[in-house]
């Protein structure tokens, strides 16, 4: 009876570090691009162009683990301090919406793109890491693409996307603070409505 | 400017997407990868350059065996074989050696260049071996060459359209802040460290 205690203890103590441990920031990034990709394999309504249906594929399987708010800070950079709570809660709102889009139509580009992961050196102690993937196609130079991350509690959230060197959330910096320094937040946030109103507009038709 | 480019693409637009539609997919592979391997010669002496002789050996090695066992370039065994394609050019030698960008400028035809990437691109243009490989009284042979070259660029810059022309508030802005970190990106090889955020903001 003690024996067969202690070799359930002995399960126990080998299965339990298993449970508790969270899913490592590359496997997660792994795990979300291969189901995307899945998906857009077999859907010829995305390989034909359909922003929508792209949308909804990333509002379904990428926005859990994207941190938008972070991502909003990140390229707003100093003046996202000068916005209140509920100026950055809007403003927060409206660039997701902008950046779904952005995403879900490079998804429409795909074409038989393989996509190879590369190893992620993750220091123990920092919150911050980068995950290094490349898009290869055949004929030309495989595409760099990467994904900074941070740890919030036991997870990991995607706070900016980088494509061939050119990061997704930072491109928008100038453009952020020069609206910022001419009409101030309370330009910002319209001018971010109204090109997203304009977008889903043309989609519709 | 950059209105006469939008206005150029008017015309060549519809082309790319006529040769990208009806060519199979293995030719447009192919007509790439014979173009790249031309290229690879010049990044090999731009890798030389930039102090990577590892880089270039491979390059050389690359241009070697596309050649020959790859079929005058048409196939990219070398890639296969594990022989990275690497992309340099003058611009990026030019930048690793210290040179700024200088003030952004959008040319006719040739796009996005800084000024030390215009300069750049002027040597790229006068040693570019499609110039040279068909050295010959053909014109109308070398015209074609340099058309196809084009096309085929524009083409394979066609899927990337509908992403900027939906993300950015203007064009112009959006394209001249992706060259400029593209480029910055490019020069240090992709091992430029990514902005993080440094506060709990």
């Amino acid at each position: 009876m003690k024996s067969l205690l202690s070799l359930f203890f002995a399960a126990w103590l080998a299965v339990a570090p298993a449970l508790a441990q969270e899913v490592s920031p590359d496997a997660l990034v792994r795990q979300v691009t291969e189901d995307v990709l899945t998906v857009v394999r077999q859907d010829k309504d995305i390989q034909g162009g359909s922003t929508r249906k792209a949308i909804e594929l990333v509002d379904a399987k990428v926005l859990p683990y994207f941190n938008f708010q972070r991502m909003t800070a990140l390229a707003m950079g100093r003046d996202w301090n000068k916005a209140t709570p509920e100026q950055k809660k809007r403003l927060s709102e409206e660039f997701k919406t902008l950046l779904v889009r952005t995403y879900a139509n490079s998804l429409t580009s795909y074409r038989n793109q393989t996509v190879v992961y590369k190893p992620t050196r993750i220091q123990p102690d920092d919150p911050h890491v980068v995950v290094k993937t490349e898009i290869v196609q055949p004929g030309s130079k495989p595409v760099q693409l990467d994904y900074t991350l941070e740890k919030q509690g036991d997870s990991w959230k995607v706070y900016d996307v980088i494509v061939a060197g050119v990061s997704l959330v930072t491109n928008y910096r100038d453009t952020f603070n020069n609206e910022v320094r001419n009409n101030g937040i309370d330009g910002l946030i319209p001018m971010l409505a109204n090109r997203n109103r304009q977008l889903e507009a043309g989609t519709r038709k | 400017m950059f209105a006469v480019n939008e206005a150029l693409d008017v015309v060549i637009k519809p082309v790319a997407q006529g040769y990208d539609a009806a060519a199979p997919l293995p030719l447009k592979v192919a007509i790439s990868n014979f173009f790249g391997n031309i290229w690879d010669s010049w990044t090999a002496v731009n890798n030389l350059l930039q102090g990577k002789p590892g880089d270039a050996v491979s390059d050389v090695g690359r241009v070697l065996i596309n050649s020959t066992i790859g079929i005058g370039g048409a196939f990219d065994v070398a890639g296969e074989m594990g022989l990275t394609k690497h992309s340099e050019d003058f611009g990026q030698t030019l930048g690793k050696w210290g040179v700024g960008d200088g003030p952004y400028f959008y040319w006719p035809i040739i796009g996005p260049r800084t000024t030390r990437d215009t300069f750049g691109w002027m040597v790229d243009v006068y040693v570019d071996p499609v110039w040279h490989v068909y050295h010959t009284d053909d014109m109308a042979l070398r015209n074609s060459m340099v058309a196809v070259h084009y096309i085929n660029l524009r083409a394979s810059l066609l899927p990337a359209d509908k992403v900027v022309e939906e993300a950015a508030f203007d064009k112009y802005d959006y394209i001249r802040d992706a060259y400029l970190q593209h480029r910055r990106s490019e020069i240090f090889d992709g091992a430029l460290p990514h902005e993080v955020l440094d506060d709990e903001r």
